[in-house]
């Protein structure tokens, strides 16, 4: 099986599949966000520190354990949807804009701490082998962002999903109607971090080599740019979203330079003239329903 | 047989005395109202019902068990929903979604449950919470907008909807703030006999609400306040008559107006000896 | 037992009172980058996440008039001061006002926008590396106090920030547009039912807490002799921790905040745990907010519902 499915990505363009890898990284990282800042309204400046406790621990459970990919991988979303309900419970009870400053900090912390940590290999980086995988990584991507949009979908259709959202609206009514606002939020952060833990795994074996300064306050801003352009709180959105993000530096690389100036005034304007994104809120059963008619 | 019982309860915030030494009964199946001057107190009294404040003194209890200082989640669960004084739906939602929230409580499958979703006792449960939520739409006459975003409702149907979330609760006791503000007269003699077919289903009521006409027509029992204090209690034949709370509401003895100078029918209870 | 014997002997006293000292100097720029962010949230409750940004275009407008004006470095300060008076009211006006009435979470993004808009543009206009000052800016010396050095900088800094600090104060507590500032602060929608104009009001803040960010740059530019386009975030965030420590909303409180903070962070690095020195802000603010959220002198706000 494994050869087979190898022969079938060996006769892709490398160029097509290396771009289509990080769309599906960014998929993954994107909906996790999504999760906690689109469905939950709690926003979060730090997720992307949450794909560097996964990066690492993928990279090391690959380098010093040698666990078998998807294993590997449960791990890093484990380890990091962990530490995202630890980090959560005591600071979800803040405010919006208190809790968003805390989650940058937290990933500041973070990212400090990696780099003078002996086992990640302080500042100098790590080298990530390949994974102990017989499917080929590119399909383990595809497939891990097929499961992530699928799994999305679900909560956001759910009675959790709709008590994420009740949370987002309005916490006070939430609350008289039953829902322990505490819990849903540390839970909805860990499905966050679990899905930027698996992300950071995928991404850690596909570059190869990681630096926890790779995973500071503008990779975080990276992942909410998809989400907020996409439209916060909608499925396609961030899918579309991830994949315009993560493959504009590519097509517009001859404005490399202007490229944070864009995302910095594409931010200001979205906010104001779209606020709800190129989907503008709408969910996938709604779209389908209006192609229909 | 009372269902929610506070007893001597007072609240202060920081040097402001809200609430003092309230005490109140509300029996089972009945109606019972608050009313009393703005800021009397009686929002406050509904916050420290469910849990939004605790008291700093005295006893909450419902069907004889302690709630006084228990969060608001579990005093929802077990079985007080409220609507608010300024209309709190979750508007970035629809119509339904609002009431299937409200119906939370009935369900018990989180994220598990979520990932499962075409199992068969989690798409049971989805649909016996959508039942619930139809029919509770079908009490507030909101069915046919089930489909519509909540924030896009008419004033009148967003209070409405409020009510229809809080019975999706299933609760033994409503807590209405003010369900009739901003109302015209039909639509008040709506709400009322709503309320009345709540309670004819075994839900037992406590409202604040300032329309006298309002209170009077539809309450078994009302309780007065004024700056914290409860200054009268008794059945609206008693309390229309007390002459503390006309002089609490209107400063020197005034008679509540004649209910033919209003357009509502006022039902039972307006007829006193 | 370090402390003990830092204490007992004369040296360890002469090294402690001086890192008091490069602690109060620094804390003092902190302070004024803090002010910034207290006033604004005191009236808009908006964390204006631009604000490092203008702390950064100051240091580099001061910069511009010393290295290329050739201009006296207070001049110098004064201008950058205009300038960024001049900017924090354009961004105000251009990417909050729109969103007063819209979510929390829309401002705050807007705000994270601006601010990259910002650190973007000055990478691209002045590069990439840090730049330093003309040695003929300050003419640096050290005075002795007791067993410790002080350098004429840290004087300068200290004197400047205090000065500024006060005039801020009095500003606030002794003059009409100050009233109106704290009115507006408490209740903006009746304070603009007693037809105080709100919007200019809300501008003048801006405009007030940019002028104090920008002398903050400038002097922090000399203090470490180093200005670059990152240094806006940094400097942001641990000026909020500031803010944050003292209570956010509360003048004095971010002066407060703005020097403990900068007392921790030097005392940090004094005790060997330099590579740690950016992360104690976030600790700080980490730990506030979960156990004393309304910081050291903040009020406490009452849920309403």
């Amino acid at each position: 099986m494994g050869e087979v499915l190898q022969a079938v990505i060996a006769r892709i363009d490398p160029y097509f599949l290396q771009i289509s890898v990080n769309i599906g990284i960014a998929i993954i990282l994107a909906l996790g966000l999504n999760v906690v800042t689109g469905l939950t309204g709690q926003l979060s400046l730090g997720h992307a520190a949450f794909m560097s406790i996964g990066a690492f621990t993928s990279a090391l459970a690959t380098i010093k354990l040698g666990l078998p990919f998807s294993v590997n991988l449960l791990l890093a979303g484990a380890i990091s949807a962990a530490t995202g309900a630890l980090i959560g419970y005591p600071i979800l009870r803040l405010a919006g804009d208190y809790l968003a400053i805390c989650t940058l900090g937290f990933a500041e912390i973070v990212k400090v701490v990696f780099l003078n940590l002996e086992l990640t290999n302080k500042a100098f980086g790590l080298s990530v082998p390949p994974p102990k995988s017989a499917i080929p990584l590119p399909i383990v991507v595809w497939l891990a962002a097929l499961l992530a949009i699928v799994a999305v979908s679900f909560i956001r259709n759910s009675r959790f999903g709709r008590a994420l959202m009740a949370i987002r609206c309005d916490e006070i009514a939430a609350e008289s109607m039953g829902i322990n606002i505490a819990r849903y939020k540390v839970h909805s952060f860990a499905i966050g971090a679990f899905l930027a833990g698996v992300g950071g795994g995928l991404y850690a074996h596909s570059l190869g080599f990681i630096n926890p300064s790779d995973f500071g306050f503008l990779k975080s801003i990276d992942i909410l740019g998809m989400i907020v352009l996409g439209g916060l709180g909608s499925i396609p959105g961030s899918v579309i979203g991830a994949a315009v993000l993560s493959t504009a530096p590519e097509f517009l690389r001859f404005m490399a330079n202007y490229r944070m100036l864009v995302y910095g005034g594409l931010l200001v304007f979205l906010m104001i003239f779209r606020p709800n994104g190129l989907m503008g809120g709408v969910n996938l059963k709604e779209l389908v329903r209006s192609w229909r008619s | 047989m009372a269902l929610l019982k506070l007893e001597h309860v007072t609240i202060r915030f920081g040097g402001l005395v809200a609430v003092h030494n309230v005490t109140l009964n509300v029996d089972k199946g009945s109606i019972h109202a608050l009313i009393g001057p703005n800021g009397a107190g009686k929002s406050t009294i509904f916050n420290l019902i469910t849990g939004i404040y605790p008291p700093t003194s005295g006893t909450i209890s419902f069907r004889g068990r302690s709630i006084a200082g228990m969060p608001t989640h579990r005093i929802a669960a077990l079985g007080i929903s409220r609507t608010f004084q300024n209309i709190r739906l979750f508007s970035d939602l629809s119509v339904l979604d609002n009431v299937l929230i409200g119906a939370h409580t009935r369900g018990g499958w989180d994220l598990t449950g979520a990932l499962m979703k075409f199992a068969p006792w989690v798409q049971r449960e989805e649909r016996e919470m959508r039942e619930l939520a139809f029919s509770r739409l079908k009490l507030v006459e909101l069915d046919h907008r089930a489909a519509d975003s909540s924030g896009a409702l008419p004033y009148g149907e967003q209070r409405r909807l409020e009510i229809a979330r809080a019975l999706a609760l299933c609760p033994e006791l409503l807590l209405l703030d003010e369900p009739a503000a901003g109302m015209n007269p039909q639509e008040k003699l709506a709400l009322m006999e709503m309320v009345e077919r709540i309670r004819a289903d075994g839900v037992t009521v406590l409202l604040v609400e300032h329309d006298m006409k309002f209170v009077m027509g539809l309450s078994d029992r009302i309780a007065v306040l004024d700056y914290g204090e409860k200054i009268a209690e008794g059945d609206p034949c008693e309390i229309r008559a007390n002459p503390q709370v006309i002089e609490a509401y209107l400063g020197k003895a005034a008679p509540f107006t004649d209910a033919a100078s209003d357009n509502i029918p006022v039902a039972r209870s307006a007829v006193c000896w | 037992m370090l402390q003990r014997t830092m204490l007992q002997s004369t040296k360890g006293r002469a090294m402690m009172l001086q890192q008091l000292i490069n602690g109060v100097a620094l804390g003092a720029t902190y302070a004024l980058i803090a002010l910034g962010y207290t006033m604004v949230y005191g009236i808009i409750s908006l964390i204006n996440f631009a604000h490092g940004e203008i702390f950064m275009v100051g240091a580099f407008v001061g910069l511009l008039m010393v290295a290329t004006f050739k201009v006296n470095f207070f001049v110098a300060m004064l201008i950058a001061m205009l300038v960024c008076m001049a900017l924090g009211v354009l961004i105000e006006w251009v990417a909050y006002r729109p969103l007063r009435k819209s979510s929390r979470l829309s401002a705050l993004i807007s705000a994270i926008g601006v601010s990259i808009f910002l650190s973007s543009l000055a990478q691209m206009i002045f590069g990439a590396d840090a730049k330093g000052f003309p040695d003929s800016a300050f003419t640096m010396r050290r005075i002795h106090i007791g067993a410790a050095d002080i350098s004429t900088l840290q004087l300068l800094i200290i004197g400047v920030s205090a000065c500024l600090m006060l005039a801020l104060e009095f500003i606030v507590r002794k003059t009409r547009i100050g009233k109106a500032m704290r009115a507006t602060s408490e209740d903006y929608n009746t304070a603009a039912l007693m037809g105080i104009n709100v919007n200019m009001i809300i501008s003048f803040t801006f405009a007030l807490g940019s002028a104090l960010a920008a002398a903050g740059g400038v002097l922090v530019g000399l203090l470490f002799n180093s200005v670059s386009f990152n240094m806006g975030l940094m400097a942001g965030l641990k000026a909020f921790a500031a803010a944050v420590l003292g209570g956010i909303g509360s003048i004095p409180g971010a002066m407060l905040g703005g020097l403990l903070l900068g007392i921790t962070e030097v005392f940090t690095v004094a005790a060997g745990y330099s590579s740690y020195r950016d992360a104690i802000a976030f600790a700080i603010l980490v730990l506030v907010l979960m156990v004393r959220p309304t910081g050291l002198l903040g009020r406490k706000i009452q849920k309403k519902v």
